[in-house]
């Protein structure tokens, strides 16, 4: 699993890749965290690159979105592979966290005023 | 080993309203529209061949009683929700109410969708019958005295006739109980909660309800998957969603269908059954849930394919 941080705007985007599971999830919650802690602005994942997540995963995933509300940041995931829509339908994430087709989609969502700043990259 | 599911569903009984009933009769005829279906035969095959399980029939609405049948001369039960009327009507019918019996009962917990049953358990009230109360909770027998006492049931436990006994069992220790070994582990429920390994001729069912699992704390996955390691069976509370058992409805001690697939994968077992339905599910989205358990496990399988049912009241498996 790699991740990588880039500060878009107001937004942090956070991009994923690889398997995330019980080996790992501590290491990526603590990667999303970090990276959470850096912006006043939303939290954007970028899950494109991501072929399986496991329920450690989706956890930390969890862990994360909740500290962001507490702190009044949004979290959006975006770019979910087929195979994670299934994960993300029957373990009915999909309800719980906003999804969008691309990063790019997320920005415009949920930070505007730094889709310039996207398109610039 | 045989296993009879006599009650399947979580926290309190749900029977099927009329409501449903009808809805589902609507449904058939509609789907039979046109067709010959004159006769019972004929009306019976088109529900077979034509209806879904959600269609056709019902998962039930009586609260957790599962029957082990070993092939010994006792019987041996794991809890004693509402399904546990049906079951001891079942025995009774069997044998006669003059013939006296002896019934083991593993319970997981003292919560009272899992000892409701216990006020109208007919063998109860009949002398010469022998039931023998196994439990890891410390507070088995008050529960049970407490629930056969006034006002909240008119018969006292001191006037029932059968000989009643409780045993309190310890955790990790294995026993022998009606020709079984059983061994008991704790789980992280409201009030505590055990589950059970249950050990004969070489099959082995784990009966583990009322189970939250933390999927981040590797050390008690890895711990449970070792309490299911290489079951035929595991009888898995399956009650929420995956995001509600980690949000909403996190430390309500219960677990998800995803949980039950990850730890069954994890611990090598052959079938998992998914028990302890929502109560507020009707049949159709009880069916939804299993159709999607079995993709989710498609999709997450690297080794050996896991067999999942999802139990209903009725359901008989074979070990």
């Amino acid at each position: 699993m790699d991740l990588s941080e880039t500060g878009v705007g107001d937004a942090m985007l956070v991009a994923v890749s690889g398997r995330i599971d019980l080996s790992n999830a501590d290491s990526f919650r603590d990667g999303l965290s970090a990276a959470q802690a850096k912006t006043g602005g939303p939290l954007i994942l970028d899950l494109s690159g991501v072929d399986y997540i496991s329920s450690a995963g989706l956890r930390s995933l969890m862990i994360v979105f909740k500290a962001g509300k507490a702190a009044g940041k949004a979290f959006g995931i975006a770019g979910l592979q087929p195979l994670l829509v299934e994960i993300f339908t029957i373990s009915r994430f999909n309800q719980v966290f906003p999804l969008f087709g691309s990063a790019r989609e997320a920005i415009q969502k949920l930070a505007p005023d730094s889709l310039s700043a996207f398109d610039a990259r | 080993m045989q296993v009879t599911f006599w009650g399947t569903r979580g926290s309190l009984p749900t029977p099927l309203t009329g409501k449903a009933v009808r809805k589902k009769i609507v449904n058939a005829l509609v789907k039979g529209a046109g067709r010959n279906l004159d006769t019972p035969e004929k009306a019976e095959e088109f529900c077979s061949k034509e209806l879904s399980f959600a269609e056709g029939g019902t998962f039930g609405g009586n609260t957790s009683c599962v029957q082990v049948d070993v092939g010994g001369p006792d019987y041996l039960l794991c809890d004693l929700g509402s399904g546990a009327r049906e079951f001891a009507l079942a025995a009774i019918g069997r044998h006669g109410p003059g013939k006296p019996q002896t019934y083991h009962v593993l319970l997981s917990h003292v919560h009272w969708d899992h000892i409701m049953g216990f006020p109208f358990f007919i063998p109860c009230f009949i002398p010469g019958n022998r039931i023998v109360l196994y439990s890891c909770h410390d507070r088995m027998e008050q529960a049970i005295r407490g629930q056969n006492h006034e006002p909240c049931f008119p018969v006292e436990f001191e006037a029932l006739g059968a000989k009643i006994e409780f045993v309190k069992l310890e955790i990790n220790r294995e026993y022998q109980i009606a020709g079984t070994k059983v061994t008991g582990t704790p789980q992280l429920h409201g009030n505590a909660s055990y589950g059970y390994r249950i050990e004969k001729d070489g099959k082995v069912l784990v009966y583990t309800t009322d189970a939250e699992h933390k999927p981040e704390n590797k050390k008690e996955m890895d711990r449970a998957s070792a309490f299911f390691k290489d079951a035929d069976l595991v009888i898995f509370d399956a009650m929420y969603s995956f995001a509600e058992s980690v949000s909403i409805k996190e430390d309500w001690g219960h677990s998800s269908n995803i949980m039950g697939v990850e730890l069954c994968q994890m611990a090598g077992a052959k079938k998992l059954c998914l028990f302890h339905h929502e109560p507020v599910y009707d049949d159709q989205r009880l069916e939804g849930v299993y159709d999607e358990t079995l993709r989710f496990e498609e999709i997450t399988r690297s080794g050996p394919r896991l067999d999942i049912v999802i139990a209903y009241d009725g359901l008989i498996l074979e070990l």
